[in-house]
């Protein structure tokens, strides 16, 4: 009555499914797309079929060419990092001090700390940008605040909104949270009495914490960077929404090339070379991190 | 010492308050019986008046609501079996198909199943959005499941097929009850995420069809007006509702340790 | 005829042989314990015989039955887990529910059984708690219970007593023995710890590195060990190695290095190799004051060089002329009296031939 199943058959019922699915709505169009960058648009933009009427599949590299002819998407690519990049260092140094306060309280203030942390992450990204829109609009307190302290020193008034300040804040608002998470779950397994035996040493504050806590940290960091950095690298919708004409990332330009100038194969090539530097950077994070942790185990950071 | 963790709590407010202020004005807004987000004026409910007048936004709730429930239900029934499947078997492929969405920027996804559909003369609109919302909550419903199998003692599947249970019978009456709190946590977060996505639904939806969050972009494009608070305020108050459902199930997921 | 028969059976783990072709055949109604080190391969053999697991090679037979094709939940076999593993979500008359609902019992017979399997394990009144509101001791009683409630015809137990402290473990051994008497099922028995299995079973097979050493009751285990690992294994020994110099009247002398020539009775063993150990208990040496030995076929002089004070024994530490550490363990049954020696009193050490046990090799 009871046979054994063969052990391979639970594996395949499990994940089969799961596995089926993502082939066919993830794997697949990312290979399409891969298989659109080699190809011409169509005759009323987006792609043109695969196979001609002669019945000949027609790829070209002439998508690439023009990226690398170009300067101004390698522009774009250069400006879309130095965005994420000032974002990611201005996100650490607000996260940092608030994972080391969360680490550091009493055990049962950490869960509501935390969570206070995650809430807004919960809500609606375009409200979160949205709230920008008001609180750096024209006519609310802050630009005329700032406008008044301008025209002061006789300075023209400056727009808030539709600026790359704008832009600036709002990706750092959005990501926060991305870096608190890592550094806290990192700063709560240090180990006090490392400290302690420091101080005991002699270390000033300063010492104790650029000599101890932050390479110790540094997985966190690394987790916390690739976190923050990867998403707001192909950001698209809070240029689009808060930026001024220079703003546009390459998120923007993806965005354009696909609904607006509808060249999907250029567009194709943009997502790719995004796909890989944006698999890269978690790689390299990935790696960094373990080598990092590897060193700090052995005892020779 | 004093002087040190005083100098933290005044960054950290300082933080908080750069969390919150923003939501906060959102929120407060929302009731200002002014058509400037400027300065408080008086307080009225004529924005969600307006708000529940408006079909297009009504119409666009619907939509929402309808592709978030379609995409939560499949996409947890897929992401629980993800979840069992990563943590109890060696699996090469699963892992990086669950986990590469969510590691990549949104918009990659949205231009691939863009092409993906068109090339297929797939109809852009609500089914085409909910498949793609679906491929995208897999993953973190996975990670959720899995975090709880890893919090399972796995000879309990043991004891059950020792007992007399088929495999099936262990994982109905053992496996499924003891990580429902993991399952109905990553349902919950699924639901949210479809409901709220933005960048994905902007590239799948085609043009007749709007969700939610279209149109408060549209809304948000042409101008800002307290009905963009009132909504936003509903929808804030529906996640904080879920979220306190969400912990009420599987206190681990907030919990910091 | 063998209730269950383990024929050969070898499992492995990539390069490394967990169970290497291991036979036993156990009786039914027997108290069968696997003994051994941590790593020994008793557990990868628990887990064959209940089915979580399956040999590379050999044959698992019950009943003459091979059991290759059985899943866990198609075999007559029943396991109490380490862990217990009850399941957390339900009631303790759920979990011991559990086993009779997989059965299809008839709904209506289900309370009458359950109750019975709890009163079988003093558990009766306890059958609405939960898991967690259970001591330890009541935890392994109700995984008892569970595994009994079918009836089934062998019980396989993963060291159920580790997690028990030593007065709680001492009342569940006496325990398992009348359960055992009770309910007549065949039970094998998983433990590293010696004591336990001696005082438990009835047969015990002694396993190290994937294999079996020697299966025997405990008396003939302890007394009559058949390799070095039995012997140094089980209880405490002093192990004097070297060659074989001489084998007549039934007695077999070994040259020991730094000791002396000792002479121990044969009792059947042959000595087929050039080396050989004589097993001597640190009960059975004697130790006397210098000149008050009485001739014995062995006789030693020495000092002591420490001791270990046990309440009822004293284990004393003597180094011998040569310059061997022999343990010899005194009964302190005088009133009043701690110890006989003092750290470094000379002294001689004595002991019959028929006192030690022979191994060849």
């Amino acid at each position: 009555m009871h046979k054994r199943a063969p052990a391979w058959l639970g594996k395949w019922l499990v994940s089969g499914p799961p596995l089926l699915y993502l082939v066919v709505f993830f794997a697949v169009p990312s290979l399409i797309m891969v298989l659109a960058s080699f190809r011409t648009p169509g005759e009323f933009g987006g792609l043109a079929p695969l196979v001609d009427e002669s019945g000949a599949v027609d790829l070209t590299l002439d998508s690439y060419t023009r990226l690398l002819s170009e300067p101004l998407y390698a522009e774009i690519f250069v400006k879309s990092f130095w965005y994420a990049l000032v974002t990611t260092v201005v996100c650490l140094v607000l996260a940092y001090p608030l994972a080391t306060l969360i680490a550091k309280s009493e055990r049962r203030h950490r869960d509501l700390l935390l969570l206070l942390v995650i809430l807004p992450f919960w809500s609606n990204f375009l409200i979160r940008v949205y709230a920008w829109m008001i609180i750096l609009g024209p006519n609310a307190a802050l630009a005329r605040a700032v406008n008044g302290v301008l025209a002061l020193f006789g300075h023209e008034p400056v727009p808030l909104l539709f600026s790359a300040f704008a832009v600036l804040v709002c990706l750092v608002y959005v990501h926060l949270p991305f870096m608190v998470l890592p550094l806290y779950a990192n700063l709560e397994k240090h180990d006090q009495s490392l400290l302690d035996a420091a101080q005991d040493l002699g270390a000033s504050a300063w010492q104790r914490f650029w000599r101890i806590t932050f390479p110790l940290s540094l997985p966190g960091v690394y987790a916390g960077s690739a976190l923050v950095f990867i998403p707001a690298f192909g950001i698209f919708a809070i240029p689009d929404i808060l930026g001024g004409p220079d703003d546009s990332l390459i998120g923007n330009v993806i965005k354009q090339q696909f609904l607006e100038t509808r060249d999907w194969p250029f567009g194709s090539v943009l997502s790719l070379v995004l796909t890989v530097l944006a698999l890269a950077l978690a790689g390299l994070a990935a790696w960094i991190g373990q080598r990092g942790v590897g060193r700090l185990a052995s005892g020779d950071a | 010492m004093r002087k040190r963790s005083a100098w933290l709590w005044t960054a950290a407010l300082l933080a908080y308050a750069f969390l919150y202020l923003p939501l906060v004005i959102v929120v407060v807004y929302s009731f200002n019986d002014s058509r400037l987000n400027a300065e408080w004026v008086g307080f009225t409910l004529d924005w969600y008046r307006k708000l529940f007048a408006n079909e297009e936004m009504l119409l666009a709730a619907g939509n929402s609501l309808l592709i978030g429930l379609v995409a939560s239900g499949v996409s947890t029934v897929l992401g629980t079996m993800a979840g069992i499947a990563m943590y109890r078997y060696r699996l090469r492929a699963l892992p990086i198909l669950v986990l590469t969405p969510i590691a990549i920027p949104e918009i990659l996804m949205g231009v691939a199943l863009l092409i993906f559909f068109v090339m297929l003369n797939f109809t852009l609109g609500l089914v085409s959005v909910a498949l793609a919302h679906i491929a995208f909550c897999i993953g973190f419903v996975a990670i959720v499941v899995r975090a709880r199998m890893a919090g399972m003692d796995e000879s309990l599947v043991e004891a059950a097929r020792d007992c007399g249970a088929t495999p099936l019978q262990a994982f109905v009456h053992v496996t499924l009850p003891l990580i429902m709190p993991g399952v109905i946590a990553g349902a919950l977060m699924a639901f949210t995420l479809s409901i709220d996505d933005f960048v994905i639904t902007f590239f799948t939806a085609g043009a007749g069809t709007v969700t939610l969050p279209l149109q408060i972009y549209s809304m948000i494009k042409i101008a800002v007006t307290p009905e963009v608070n009132a909504v936003s305020t509903l929808l804030m108050l529906l996640t904080l509702m879920l979220i306190v459902i969400a912990s009420k199930v599987s206190p681990s997921l907030l919990r910091s340790d | 005829m063998a209730l269950l028969e383990i024929q050969d059976v070898t499992r492995r783990f990539g390069d490394f042989t967990a169970v290497d072709k291991v036979s036993l055949s156990i009786r039914a109604g027997e108290f069968f314990t696997l003994l051994g080190p941590s790593g020994c391969g008793k557990t990868t053999l628990l887990r064959m015989i209940a089915g979580f697991d399956v040999p590379d090679g050999g044959a698992i037979l019950l009943d003459g039955e091979d059991l290759a094709q059985r899943p866990p939940e198609g075999r007559p076999v029943r396991t109490v887990f380490q862990s217990y593993a009850l399941f957390p979500h339900m009631t303790v008359q759920g979990n011991i529910a559990f086993p009779l609902k997989m059965a299809r019992t008839p709904a209506a017979d289900i309370p009458a059984k359950v109750e019975e399997a709890l009163a079988d394990v003093r558990l009766t009144g306890f059958g609405k708690r939960f898991p967690h509101e259970l001591s330890g001791g009541q935890r392994q009683r109700v995984a008892i219970a569970r595994a009994l409630v079918t009836h089934p015809t062998v019980l396989l137990l993963d060291e159920p007593l580790a997690a028990l402290d030593a007065k709680l473990r001492e009342e569940m051994q006496i325990e398992l023995i009348n359960l055992q008497k009770e309910v007549g099922i065949t039970f094998i028995y998983v433990t590293h710890d010696q004591t336990e299995a001696l005082a438990l079973s009835h047969r015990i097979a002694v396993m190290n590195k994937g294999r079996v050493e020697q299966i025997d009751e405990p008396d003939r285990l302890y007394g009559l060990p058949r390799t070095r690992f039995v012997a140094e294994f089980i209880g405490t020994c002093n192990l004097l190695t070297g060659p074989v110099t001489g084998s007549a009247d039934g007695v077999v002398t070994v040259d020991v290095p730094d000791l002396g020539p000792v002479r121990v009775s044969a009792q059947g063993a042959q000595a087929t190799r050039p080396e050989g150990a004589v097993a001597v208990r640190p009960e059975k040496v004697r130790l006397h004051a210098p000149g008050s030995a009485p001739a014995r076929d062995n006789h030693f002089t020495g000092a002591v060089t420490g001791f270990l004070y046990q309440g009822d024994v004293t284990v004393y530490m003597v180094r011998s002329e040569r310059g061997h550490t022999l343990e010899a363990l005194l009964a302190n049954s005088g009133s009043g009296l701690a110890k006989f020696f003092e750290v470094g009193d000379a002294v001689e050490l004595s002991w019959p031939a028929d006192a030690g046990h022979f191994i060849d090799g």
